[in-house]
């Protein structure tokens, strides 16, 4: 048991690492890119990430309570996708 | 009898869900939360029925599931393939492509559902629909072939749905 | 080989799968070098992504003993709203015109998104 639960750990620090690191080469995209879509895209990219760091911190500390932490920044995350991607289409967010 | 029943479940699949989602936030099944759900799965539909007034008719929730079994497995297959593609195609060689889909299904239900299958089956995204609603604008990612992707998810994807919402 | 290990084993494997397909699409995002063909990466093989690391979790809370299956509700809320932040994105990119311009449809006169602002420039003309 001790040798799985040292597997677990390790397999949760990739998970930070390789996470944080996609958190970092997409703001690199927020940076660069040259369109306002791309810059939506990475936007949208970041809350996933967000919310897979918040999935591997609650399997990492084994609590529960992030679960609705999760559940609240994917519905942030889409619904200030859909609130820009509009505000650029239309030039307004409610007509 | 059935006009009672539509009067009082307005949305039959509307109320199942409400009621699942409920029961699946508490995180524990338990009788009285699982009566509260389908109190909410009742009075939502019936107090918001004003607003969308057309029940969908000949919805078959049989061949909705075992399409809902088909995708996931091919969300799975086409996932792999797509990050294939990322890692080894360079950017010099990548073929991307629009296709038209020409829509023979009708119903908005129907035509959200092709076109969410489509985004979720990596590779292609649906992109815009033609202004009259006759065609599907999709993008492909890597093809040598977008007559063979087109005839692919009619005879996939739209014909089952066809069936699906009568 | 007791279930408890197997378990162990199945979070740590999914975990990794999942962040796997994660930094996958984000080194889509960075490569692609045209709006349309960077939108495939990150909104599908992440949501995959994150689906692995979502069963990872439920499967850890096998192991610890307290039943958890409302990740089935993130699940099926991502699977319901990444389709309609990608076609949104595709709108934006089609409206600003920074991708290839597509064919036009064959029973149609123009594509819902480019109908409008052709009426706009007109009016300009």
């Amino acid at each position: 048991m001790t040798l799985a639960l040292g597997f677990l750990d390790m397999a949760s620090v990739i998970a930070f690492v390789a996470l944080a690191l996609g958190q970092l080469l997409s703001m690199v995209r927020l940076v660069l890119g040259p369109t306002p879509g791309d810059r939506i895209l990475a936007l949208d990219t970041m809350v996933i990430n967000a919310l897979g760091l918040i999935i591997v911190l609650g399997i990492h500390l084994g609590v529960q309570i992030y679960f609705e932490v999760a559940l609240l920044v994917a519905m942030l995350g889409f619904v200030s996708t859909v609130a820009l991607a509009r505000f650029l289409l239309r030039g307004d967010i409610i007509e | 009898m059935s006009r009672a029943f539509y009067w009082l479940l307005p949305h039959p699949l509307l109320t199942l869900l409400l009621a699942v989602v409920w029961t699946l936030l508490q995180n524990e099944f338990s009788a009285g939360m699982m009566v509260f759900g389908v109190f909410l799965g009742i009075i939502i539909p019936w107090g918001t029925s004003v607003w969308w007034p057309d029940t969908p008719k000949g919805f078959r929730l049989g061949k909705m599931a075992s399409y809902c079994v088909m995708v996931l497995w091919d969300i799975v297959v086409a996932n792999v393939q797509v990050a294939w593609i990322v890692l080894s195609v360079p950017n010099s060689k990548l073929k991307p492509a629009w296709i038209v889909v020409p829509l023979e299904l009708r119903q908005p239900e129907a035509i959200t559902v092709l076109a969410g299958t489509i985004t979720l089956t990596p590779g292609t995204v649906s992109a815009d629909l033609s202004e009259h609603g006759n065609s599907l604008l999709v993008h492909v990612l890597h093809t040598d072939d977008p007559d063979a992707v087109r005839d692919d998810i009619i005879s996939r994807y739209q014909n089952r749905l066809k069936e699906i919402f009568k | 080989m007791s279930g408890e290990i197997i378990g162990t084993y199945a979070t740590a494997i999914c975990l990794l799968i999942g962040s796997a397909f994660i930094i996958v699409g984000v080194i889509g995002l960075l490569k692609f070098n045209d709006p349309m063909t960077r939108l495939h990466a990150p909104t599908k093989v992440g949501t995959i992504g994150i689906g692995m690391l979502l069963l990872a979790s439920m499967i850890h809370s096998f192991v610890l003993g307290d039943t958890s299956v409302h990740e089935i509700l993130i699940m099926a809320f991502l699977f319901v709203t990444a389709p309609i932040s990608a076609h949104f994105i595709a709108k934006v990119s089609i409206h600003t015109r920074t991708c290839a311009t597509p064919p036009p449809p064959p029973r149609d006169d123009t594509w819902s998104t480019l109908s409008v602002p052709e009426q706009e420039v007109q009016a300009e003309n």
